[in-house]
């Protein structure tokens, strides 16, 4: 296949970015979009240009590091991260726009890579249970009911990417919030810190600066992990009964 | 406990969804009342003055009225208030937009605030028009029967009204199960019920507010 790119290039934080376009060739179906990025980058490297800097870490669907705005949709047309998408999601003669997530909560660093750090700092705030570490405990000691189970497990697969925010058209994180709270909140190990955790978590991820839910549902639509928009509601309904409770003492 | 709520963008949605259901409770029982339009106008003016009995004789003539004007102008500027400091803050969460376009991104975002903004400036408009007559040549307080039929004789009186309660209907369709969202009682469950009774409410109203200025264009109210 041969493809025309255009990619963001931005030196570093400060500087002024682009757009600049690149002809890539020999690309096989098989590849994986970031393997087609390897190509063009060897192919830079070659000629004596700066590589496009990009992350990624795994390149098997389960870190959340990759990323890209591929043709307007975080992680590209398949609802999948951009390591598993591969390139016989598009033609041979494609133009490919790739951007970088954009965000002001999410800073560009250079060119596509983007500084998630904000994300860590909504987890530090909340994203935790209390709990002696050590030898793992008995499996049964804590029974949990097969509903609630599923329901955490189905929060627990976000992997943290932020395709949620990229894809906002408010640049919210309230899909990503709302999963890794969700995730704790309905578990009995969660239960000790359950109001406290969305108190804190949304108050955190309000100073980091993302912006509000207007339920546009983009983040559930570019979710590579499926989480739906109906965790926001769960969200909205546990930060409310968590401020009715403390407002109480 | 009532700062936390204004100062969280959650907290401050569910202002603007607590109030949205308190205006959009007041809009059914209003359009309701403005169908009398179609039963003459002993009917309607009685209607009109009944408004300013209710609640007698525990209530004073007009109290009642005073204390819905009151409660409703504070939903209104809690929900114009919290809509602007939220749009501000969504606005600023993505300065730098994509190069890569996709139009149906921001659909419902950008009719709510467009749709909101229409929807203020037509609730200026319609008390300088029918409560006070500051903008209505000829108003004649006692005679909203009369009144209303003048409104709805002139173009720009049924342009501006027909184009409010379609922008009405449009954010009332997300509006209503936005607020459902916002205040955690929607389920995937009762999703589809509730999208149901979003589209049923947005269609009865704006139909029913739209009756009115369609029954004086074509001669059926005079
Ligand atoms: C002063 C004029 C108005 C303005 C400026 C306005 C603006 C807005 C905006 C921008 C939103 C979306 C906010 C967001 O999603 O973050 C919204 C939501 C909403 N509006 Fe309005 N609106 C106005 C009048 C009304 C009226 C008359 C009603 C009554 C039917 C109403 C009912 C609602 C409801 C129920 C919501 C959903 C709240 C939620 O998502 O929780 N609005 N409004
Ligand atoms: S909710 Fe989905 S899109 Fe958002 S960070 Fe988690 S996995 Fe990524
Ligand atoms: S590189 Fe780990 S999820 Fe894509």
């Amino acid at each position: 296949m041969k493809l025309t790119l255009r990619v963001w290039r931005q030196k570093n934080a400060d500087a002024d970015g682009t757009m600049s376009t690149y002809e890539v060739d020999g690309i096989s179906p098989d590849m994986s979009f970031l393997e087609m990025l390897d190509t063009l980058n060897e192919e830079l490297i070659l000629r004596g240009e700066d590589p496009v800097a990009f992350d990624h870490d795994c390149r098997e669907g389960i870190c959340g590091a990759c990323s890209l705005v591929i043709n307007g949709d975080a992680h590209g047309p398949e609802r999948t991260t951009t390591c598993q998408l591969h390139m016989r999601s598009f033609k041979d003669g494609d133009t490919i726009d790739v951007e970088p997530w954009r965000a002001s909560a999410f800073p560009v660093i250079k060119d596509l890579v983007v500084d998630r750090s904000a994300f860590d700092r909504i987890i530090q705030a909340g994203g935790y249970i209390t709990a002696p570490t050590g030898a793992a405990p008995e499996a049964h000691a804590t029974p949990v009911p097969k509903p609630d189970a599923d329901f955490a497990f189905e929060h627990a697969e976000c992997i943290g990417c932020g395709a949620c925010v990229a894809a906002c058209p408010n640049g919210a994180a309230m899909l990503f919030t709302s999963a890794k709270i969700n995730h704790l909140n309905v578990l009995p190990q969660g239960a000790p810190e359950r109001e406290t955790r969305v108190l804190d978590m949304v108050e955190r991820m309000d100073e980091e600066g993302f912006g509000g839910c207007t339920l546009a549902g983009e983040c559930a639509t570019a979710c590579p992990k499926g989480i739906p928009l109906m965790s926001i509601t769960q969200m909205n309904k546990e930060w409310l009964r968590a401020t009715r409770r403390v407002g109480k003492r | 406990m009532a700062r936390t709520v204004w100062d969280s963008t959650v907290g401050k949605k569910t202002v603007m969804a607590v109030s949205g259901l308190i205006m959009l409770l007041y809009l059914v029982v209003h359009m309701i009342g403005n169908l009398k339009i179609f039963f003459g106008a002993g009917e309607f003016d009685h209607y009109a003055h009944w408004l300013r009995t209710v609640g007698e004789p525990f209530m004073h003539y007009e109290w009642t009225l005073w204390l819905v004007r009151v409660v409703l102008v504070a939903a209104v500027v809690a929900h114009a208030v919290s809509a602007y400091q939220l749009s501000r803050r969504d606005i600023r969460a993505r300065p730098s937009k994509y190069v890569h376009k996709k139009p149906r991104a921001s659909y419902a975002t950008r009719t709510m605030r467009w749709g909101g903004i229409i929807l203020g400036l037509f609730i200026v408009w319609h008390i300088l028009d029918l409560t006070t007559g500051t903008v209505h040549p000829g108003f004649r307080p006692g005679h909203p029967y009369q009144n209303v039929v003048d409104t709805f004789s002139t173009w720009y009186g049924n342009v501006i009204y027909i184009v409010a309660m379609l922008a009405l209907g449009l954010h009332v369709r997300h509006g209503f199960w936005s607020a459902a969202q916002t205040l955690g009682v929607g389920s995937r469950r009762r999703d589809r019920a509730l999208k149901t009774v979003a589209d049923v409410l947005a269609l009865l109203l704006t139909a029913g507010f739209i009756a009115v200025p369609v029954g004086v264009m074509t001669g059926v109210v005079s």
